[in-house]
């Protein structure tokens, strides 16, 4: 197949559209959906609101909620371990605060737990991979808070309400909104190079649904950027961590309450008992499910662990009905599909593109409507761009960005993007990006208060795996925001816990009763969880792979 | 190593059909159409280490590779790298690289500084390996002697998409672990010469002395009907 900077030649005849119709559409941009256009694209368009790729939760404290299938398998599973193997009279690591999760929320809530007293030895976390493979790091285009003058946390909660429909708890929104401006302050106190302008203002732009222009980043690697200073800054405090060593289980006591959890280590293979006075649960979220078959802009390890072994303690959970679709994810080539194209790109004014050199819609509605609106371009239309191996999206005119504010802007605010198309070949400052909604984030997860309470004693969630600050749909650079925001929360919060906790004896009771649980829903297919890491091998691979040794042991 | 002969290396094959590549010695026909990553997962093998990210932003997937009938060194991120006829490859599990400790509210933007805590940094030989090896394209070299010189918010700049492979470190005849160089050099640009706007205290201020409460009670109080009235109505900047 002959390519012209990375295009076949049938891509090739519709990006001379795009290209033609450039210059007109420099100050044209397409209007605003209205209320009522934004609900009818996402009721027919919107993944969340197909029936056939959910079922409703057979068991549990959420029984009858209607969830992605995915989901619900995840969450009728029979426990990797049996309980009665496990001997819990031996503690490994006995202590104040265990975090389960070390990404940007279980990071934040280390530091912040021994900046609230916590000696450093009475901390313990764990991560399934290394410190920092997580989502936060792969954040691109910034994080929202409301500091300057023009804006307010009041403008910044309505945004993020709005944008949730209207189904966010109001006291969660606020504390994300309200703690914005602090964490910006932390995080340049422990020197995170956020963007300055030439007259040294923060360079903020504004993002799907925002209504300010409030969005901050350092280039197109906020998420690093912010992940590196703090990890570094917890290095060099020396909290202890446990890497390659996820939770496999919670442990609870007598009273219900969370005490600790079994971890693993995937190299060795051994188990480990953790007593712990607070539990803080920050294992991220689920894009590597797929859910209704999506590609996914997750890490390797996004798998939904966290979730899955609250709700065995009891948890209640919310909004796991709904799921992110980011808009802009990679459809060309096939290396790449899936992968995120930045939504920074449409904030420095790149639009969305038909085949015909049309724009598809306003190029900044919030990130459901959007995604809905390209879905509906590429199933219902035929003003879609296909690839060679089948896939559909629509153009994402990155040229015009330098149309808009020169030579060079790509380069300095895109680095990231453009260095990922570059290795494949196309250069995103003269042809545009081929793109289609991609799996971004899990909305709901363990419900919380403000101080992170699940409603289960002695855990405390942060992060992704939490459900209802962003309600049924997240803003972009509200997550950056709230893995900052609620791990510190959860942190201060458990330097507080610890001095009144009572621990009783440890039991895995709630696993056993999970095992008895699934046996009596008859499931037709015996799953286990959690699942840890999704599996990638090739089906000639599976279907000769073989278990040597653990019936012999 | 069984060797195949293989088409010379210099003429890219098709981008259909299979290629063979050897992990770690062995040799795999996989679909020339994966990165490097995938097809190891497509050979069989299921990532533990190695396996980040897999979009080019963690580091996680280091990898070291030569080609048949070629002495060079080649590296790359195996999740952002397609397979290559010929290639032979393995992945960098971790990299041992001592980070000191440090207050960094203790410190000036200075060489001083990082000489304190790097003082291989003055073994730099300027070989240029540590920029060759990088799979950003970053000058590590150019970012190490800006250090040396004290010219911190160069350094931070150059430095700044580096992703922690710690390929320049494996590298460095100087033994210089440049990535944890280049953190230290980043946040003391960070705090001590990105200086934010008074604007950040003040907001911090009012929301402290409790400037937006009666307004959060207000917006928390409105029905959902209200609320969405008062959100369409928002004006945007």
């Amino acid at each position: 197949m002959k390519l012209t900077g990375g295009y076949t030649e049938e891509m090739r005849k519709s990006i001379d559209n795009v290209n033609k119709t450039r210059s007109k559409r420099l100050d044209e941009v397409c209007a605003h959906m209205t209320m009522k256009e934004r609900d009818e694209v996402l009721k027919n368009y919107h993944p969340d609101y197909k029936v056939d790729v959910k079922r409703a939760l057979a068991y549990g404290q959420n029984k009858g909620d209607i969830v992605p299938v995915e989901v619900a398998d995840v969450l009728e599973s029979y426990p990797l371990i049996n309980p009665d193997d496990i001997d819990l009279s031996k503690i490994d690591y006995d202590v104040g605060v265990l975090i389960i999760g070390a990404g940007g929320a279980g990071t934040a809530a280390a530091i912040w737990a021994h900046y609230s007293g916590i000696p450093v030895d009475d901390i313990l976390v764990s991560s399934k991979l290394r410190h920092g493979d997580a989502n936060t790091v792969m954040a691109q285009g910034g994080i929202q808070a409301a500091d300057r003058p023009e804006d307010s946390p009041l403008i910044h909660y309505l945004d993020a309400i709005g944008g949730g429909h209207f189904d966010n708890i109001p006291e969660l929104a606020k504390a994300l909104v309200n703690d914005g401006p602090e964490i910006i302050k932390w995080h340049k106190d422990l020197g995170v190079m956020y963007d300055l302008t030439e007259e040294g203002n923060f360079m903020v732009l504004s993002g799907g649904g925002t209504s300010r222009f409030r969005m901050h980043s350092a280039k197109d690697y906020t998420g690093l950027e912010i992940f590196r200073v703090i990890r570094d800054e917890y290095r060099n405090l020396e909290i202890p961590t446990l890497e390659f060593t996820p939770a496999i289980e919670l442990l609870t006591d007598e009273t219900g309450r969370v005490t600790g959890a079994i971890l693993y280590h995937l190299e060795t293979k051994q188990y480990f008992v953790v007593r712990a006075k607070t539990t803080i649960m920050a294992t991220g979220g689920f894009g590597r499910l797929h859910v209704a078959g999506f590609p996914t802009t997750n890490h390797y390890g996004a798998t939904m662990d966290g979730v899955l072994l609250a709700y065995r303690t009891g948890a209640k959970l919310r909004n796991l009905e709904s799921t992110q679709f980011h808009p802009t994810g990679a459809a060309y080539p096939e290396q790449i599909v899936g992968l995120l194209i930045t939504e920074k790109v449409r904030g420095l004014g790149a639009q969305v593109i038909g085949r015909n050199g049309e724009q598809v819609c306003y190029p900044l509605e919030p990130r459901d409507v959007e995604a809905s609106a390209i879905i509906r371009c590429c199933s219902s239309t035929d003003n879609y761009i296909e690839t060679p191996t089948g896939m559909r999206g629509v153009w994402l005119d990155s040229p015009l960005i330098e149309e808009i504010r020169g030579k060079g802007t790509i380069d300095k605010n895109l680095a990231a993007m453009d260095r990922m198309l570059q290795r494949f070949g196309i250069d995103m400052t003269v042809d545009p990006v081929l793109v289609y909604p991609t799996l971004h984030y899990q909305n709901g997860g363990v419900l919380h208060d403000e101080w992170c309470h699940s409603s289960v004693p002695g855990l405390l969630i942060a992060g992704e795996v939490s459900g209802g600050v962003h309600g049924k749909n997240r803003l972009m650079g509200n997550s950056l925001l709230e893995v900052n925001v609620f791990g510190r929360r959860a942190g201060i919060q458990a330097a507080k816990e610890i001095k009144k906790a009572k621990v009783g004896k440890l039991t895995l009771d709630h696993v056993k009763k999970t095992v008895e649980t699934m046996d009596a829903l008859k499931l037709k297919e015996k799953r286990y969880g959690p699942m840890l890491l999704p599996e990638y091998r090739s089906e000639i691979v599976r279907d000769r792979l073989v278990q040597l040794y653990e019936s012999s042991l | 190593m069984s060797k195949a002969k293989t088409e010379s290396k210099n003429t890219k094959k098709e981008t259909t059909g299979n290629v063979k590549i050897y992990i770690m010695g062995s040799a795999y026909e996989v679909p020339a159409t994966l990165t490097i990553m995938k097809a190891m997962e497509y050979a069989g093998y299921k990532f533990t280490r190695g396996s980040g990210c897999r979009a080019g932003f963690c580091g996680a997937c280091s990898t070291v590779y030569r080609k048949e009938g070629d002495f060079r060194i080649y590296t790359a991120l195996a999740c952002q790298t397609m397979v290559e006829d010929g290639m032979v490859l393995t992945q960098l599990p971790f990299v041992p690289a001592d980070k000191p400790t440090y207050d960094i509210n203790n410190l000036t933007p200075s060489a001083n500084t990082i000489l304190r805590f790097y003082p291989e940094v003055a073994r730099c030989l300027s070989c240029n390996a540590c920029s060759k090896v990088c799979p950003q394209d970053i000058q590590v070299m150019d970012y190490i002697q800006f250090s040396l010189q004290g010219q911190i918010d160069k350094a931070a700049e150059e430095s700044f998409d580096c992703v922690s492979c710690g390929l320049c470190a494996i590298r460095c005849p100087a033994e210089i672990p440049q990535y944890h160089v280049a953190e230290l050099a980043r946040r003391l640009y960070g705090k001590y010469l990105m200086i934010a706007p008074s604007y950040l205290d003040e907001r911090i201020k009012e929301i402290i002395d409790g400037k937006y409460e009666d307004g959060f009670k207000e917006l928390m109080a409105l029905s959902k009907e209200k609320l969405e009235e008062r959100y369409k109505n928002r004006d945007k900047e």
